[in-house]
């Protein structure tokens, strides 16, 4: 349920700066999501939805863009892309550091 | 029209933390965000924690619940105030929610504030809520990979408690390995084995404690940077 909280800021974010740009009906809003972040596009689209209905957002289209998520093993220095089970493919190790693949960022919103 | 915002949405709830920490910074106050799995012992911990410095310090207790509130009812008696906060099926606790618990307590005559989180281990350690720092709670039957599978809140908290210490002869739970793992992951932690149940090491504990608030009264918040 983590997404219904991200949400909520998503939309008072996009309502405060609709509301200072004129904007009454918002079309379009895009978002970007890291593989990373462990947030699901699928319960974000969801809550988007079900929590949008009496805001300038009611009728906008969610965008999700997935940022590719990439490791680093702290221990070999090997660098891989972004797998729930982290673990070094290379030594085994399991001590990572996330180089990208953390973002979750309004990126802009469309409307009229 | 397009308007550009490249917002971050977690920075969010981080202003909201902010603004919590100045509160809780001007009123001098300790503040834990205690974290950990369902079923490790936090509230046990806290019981016993406030109930061994019951004369010495005013303890407030923000409850973070998914439902019901036995286990503030279980802390009612030790602290001095208690809030509990039902997230109503939300995994962990956001800023905003402790900025209203705070409003209800009388801060000024408070000298510790200990947040107990919701009982998770991922969610939590994503939301900063305005606390001087995260204490995470391990238990022994959960099993001594988790600073490795769960190494977010281990590599922010300034002290990993690993609790039922007491069970250690009945389980597999490797110790030397895991503060080894810890240490690796997390070289600033502290780490304490207690048995919150027959009181083992709870005096090591209880001392981290009284060092905290003791620097925060005598050098404010930056001295626990």
């Amino acid at each position: 349920m983590h997404e219904f909280s991200l949400v909520c800021d998503l939309l008072v974010t996009v309502m405060e700066s609709a509301e200072k740009n004129g904007i009454s009906n918002v079309t379009r809003v895009k978002l970007i999501v890291g593989e990373c972040h462990g947030a699901l596009p699928e319960a974000l689209s969801f809550a988007f939805r079900a929590l949008s209905g009496d805001t300038v957002c009611s009728t906008a289209e969610l965008d999700i863009e997935i940022r590719e998520g990439v490791l680093l093993c702290t221990a070999c220095g090997h660098s891989f892309s972004y797998e729930i089970l982290q673990i070094c493919p290379k030594c085994g190790s399991v001590y990572l550091d996330i180089i990208s693949g953390r973002e979750l960022r309004v990126d802009y919103f469309e409307g009229e | 029209m397009k308007v550009i915002l490249a917002r971050d949405l977690l920075s969010v709830n981080t202003v909201k933390g902010e603004n919590n920490r100045e509160i809780l910074e001007k009123n001098g106050l300790l503040t834990l965000n205690i974290i950990s799995s369902p079923g490790a012992g936090k509230t046990t911990l806290l019981e016993v924690t406030m109930r061994l410095l019951k004369n010495k310090y005013n303890f407030g207790v923000i409850e973070g619940d998914l439902y019901t509130s036995r286990d503030a009812r279980r802390l009612e008696e030790h602290s001095r105030a208690i809030v509990q906060i039902n997230t109503c099926g939300m995994c962990h606790l956001n800023a905003d929610m402790v900025a209203r618990a705070l409003e209800d307590m009388p801060l000024e005559s408070l000298d510790v504030i200990i947040i107990e989180n919701v009982g998770n281990l991922v969610c939590p350690a994503a939301f900063y809520l305005g606390e001087t720092c995260k204490v995470a709670v391990l238990s022994v039957p959960e099993g001594s990979d988790k600073p490795a599978k769960y190494p977010e809140l281990f590599k922010e908290a300034r002290a990993v408690v690993i609790n039922k210490s007491d069970l250690l002869p009945y389980t597999d739970f490797n110790l030397p390995e895991c503060i080894k793992e810890l240490q690796e992951i997390n070289p600033r932690a502290e780490i304490l084995v207690v048995s919150a149940r027959t009181g083992e090491g709870m005096d090591k504990w209880i001392s981290w404690l009284e060092e905290k608030v003791r620097l925060i009264k005598e050098w404010g918040h930056t001295s626990l940077a």
